[in-house]
């Protein structure tokens, strides 16, 4: 135990705290003696996984008004800071509001953030992150120098959450600032698009569609492999930004980062935005025509063929069984 | 920020980045430990959805103008002229050696002070470059500006003095409005981009490119570059590699490896 005093950035859906933030919370308190968290919103709603995750108090804001959170948050946090001094790390996940909040407060304390971050180094009071460049091929990692507080935006799936056993954690309502002209951005409708069987960030099976599959429609052979197969499906960035499907679907850099067990690329090239997110997969399967695409030099298997030959006859074959 | 310089219309700032073109290998420059930037200098294309947005934005308006704010640190100009053709107006490029290893941070001081130059309605981003990705130069700005920010957004409606924007979220999108000026970030794909005509590549030829200083912009040097960023690269090193496993050609029996592979895994 190197560091004082970690802050969590915690987030929760659907009234389940996400699992970047009890990834992030493993990490925590594997780094430093005591362990905080801010969330936006009722502190009694997470304090109990929280605390069974190693934080001992939770610093909650209480009902924003449906503002996005970047600015209230930030506020807080800074607040806090002013009266009873800055902790040596604070944690944010990679996630929508994560960065918001962390580019806010960054710019509020002239505190510097290192983003990406899939490791951490701590060396005494020495802080440095790893981030994983160019396909994750290269590993940069950057110290904080200085006084500055340290901010880290951390990627998902980059340590694994494990109960620590905790009892639930002291809730302390925060003040939130009042942030005028910068907090006006309000939400004022939430809708929710259903993907069907798995999440991709949570599924042991996922199959992918590229832009080897040559059009829209064919991205059902996809569908109907990742429902046999009980897998989810994903998408590389290319045909996300051609309208083929959702951008829930994305698999990469900036999009969702998966570590199933098996990652069923089909007509996928393998662009490094999308490979940092799926190399960590445990087995990789890739079907492409082209023999010189990078995904074949990640893969345990690649099949050096048409798609819509290939995916027809495993389709076939797996409706067989 | 809106001022009394604008006679009428939408006035939308875009900030574009200029960077190595992607489809050539990158690699870090071991003296600097920064992304080297020689070879292909193209603008980022997360930026092209931005440019495309605001020149929307600006038609719906019945006029206006689009203005690009850029930093390059070595005076680079071909992605401004690819936005231009694409029918900006004009553009700042905030270009000095002291901004070398400048972070992310550092980066929205200095697009920031560009910005309120322009007073513009609205400012767009790309949620992040292709290069840094670090994704927090939107919030970083607005915070600076005293705005109000959107991120990830979809789609951009102007409703007249607010915006309504559809912002992504992990699950679907929120609906966000919000009063303006504002930042509001763009995500990759949610327009088509046009392709610069042969008159918008010889019309942007001539549009003004205002060349400005880290001085100019009121900034000291100390607070960009090397010196500002509160952040050092001690190290880059090879990850350990994934080994590339058997790869075969398919002769109609590659279904069968697939198959195979999946019943070892006891998967299927």
């Amino acid at each position: 135990m190197a560091l004082d005093n970690v802050w969590v950035f915690a987030e929760a859906a659907d009234g389940r705290v996400k699992t970047i933030t009890l990834e992030m919370l493993a990490k925590a308190r594997e780094i430093a003696d005591e362990v905080s968290c801010f969330y936006a919103g009722a502190g009694d709603d997470v304090a109990e996984t929280l605390g069974e995750h190693g934080a001992s108090t939770v610093f909650a804001t209480g009902d924003l008004d449906d503002a996005l959170l970047g600015p209230p948050v930030a506020a807080a946090i800074a607040a806090k800071i002013a009266a009873d001094g800055a902790p040596d790390l604070i944690m944010f996940g990679t996630t929508y509001d994560g960065r918001d909040v962390a580019g806010r407060l960054s710019a509020k304390l002239g505190a510097p953030v290192i983003t990406n971050v899939a490791d951490l180094i701590v060396n005494g009071e020495d802080v440095a992150g790893v981030e994983p460049v160019f396909g994750g091929s290269t590993n940069v990692t950057t110290r904080f120098k200085g006084e500055a507080v340290k901010i880290v935006l951390v990627r998902p799936k980059s340590f694994a959450a494990e109960s620590a056993g905790g009892s639930v954690a002291d809730v302390e309502d925060l003040d939130v600032p009042e942030v005028g002209n910068t907090g006006t951005a309000k939400v004022t409708a939430r809708f929710m698009e259903e993907t069907s069987g798995p999440k991709l960030e949570e599924a042991a099976i996922v199959v992918s569609g590229g832009r080897g599959l040559g059009e829209a429609a064919k991205y059902a052979m996809v569908e109907q492999l990742a429902k046999l197969l009980k897998a989810a499906p994903g998408a590389s960035r290319a045909i996300v930004d051609a309208g083929w499907v959702p951008y829930s679907y994305q698999v990469g850099q900036t999009g969702k980062v998966v570590k199933p067990t098996v990652y069923l690329a089909c007509g996928i090239s393998g662009a490094t935005q999308h490979m940092v997110g799926m190399k960590g997969a445990k087995y990789i399967i890739a079907i492409n025509k082209d023999k010189e695409a990078p995904i074949f030099s990640i893969a345990d298997l690649g099949i050096v063929g048409d798609v819509h030959k290939v995916m027809p006859k495993l389709i076939e074959a797996l409706q067989g069984r | 920020m809106r001022s009394a310089q604008h006679n009428s219309g939408m006035h939308v700032v875009v900030c574009v980045k200029q960077i190595p073109d992607p489809a050539e290998p990158g690699s870090l420059d071991p003296a600097t430990k920064t992304l080297k930037r020689s070879g292909n200098i193209i603008l980022d294309e997360s930026d092209s959805y931005g440019v495309e947005m605001a020149l929307q934005l600006v038609t719906s308006a019945g006029g206006g103008t689009v203005s690009l704010v850029s930093m390059a640190p070595g005076g680079e100009t071909k992605g401004l002229r690819t936005a231009l053709a694409m029918g900006a107006s004009d553009a700042i490029l905030v270009s000095d050696p002291v901004l070398n290893g400048t972070d992310a941070l550092g980066t929205a001081k200095v697009l920031a002070a560009a910005i309120a130059r322009k007073s513009p309605d609205l400012v767009l981003t790309a949620t992040e470059s292709s290069d840094g990705y670090t994704g927090t130069v939107p919030s970083q700005i607005a915070e600076l500006l005293g705005l109000p920010s959107v991120t990830f957004a979809r789609s951009i409606e102007i409703n007249g003095q607010s915006v309504n924007v559809r912002r992504q979220t992990e699950s679907g999108y929120d609906e966000v409005t919000c009063p303006l000026p504002a930042v509001v970030s763009v995500t990759a794909g949610v327009v088509e981009p046009r392709y610069p005509s042969f008159k918008g590549i010889m019309a942007a030829k001539s549009k003004p490119v205002e060349a400005l200083t880290v001085a100019d912009l009121g900034l000291s040097a100390d607070e960009v570059g090397w010196a500002g960023g509160g952040q050092e690269i001690v190290e880059i090193a090879a990850s350990e590699a994934r080994e590339a496993g058997r790869v075969v050609e398919d002769e109609g029996e590659g279904y069968a490896e697939i198959v195979n592979f999946l019943e070892n895994l006891k998967v299927i």
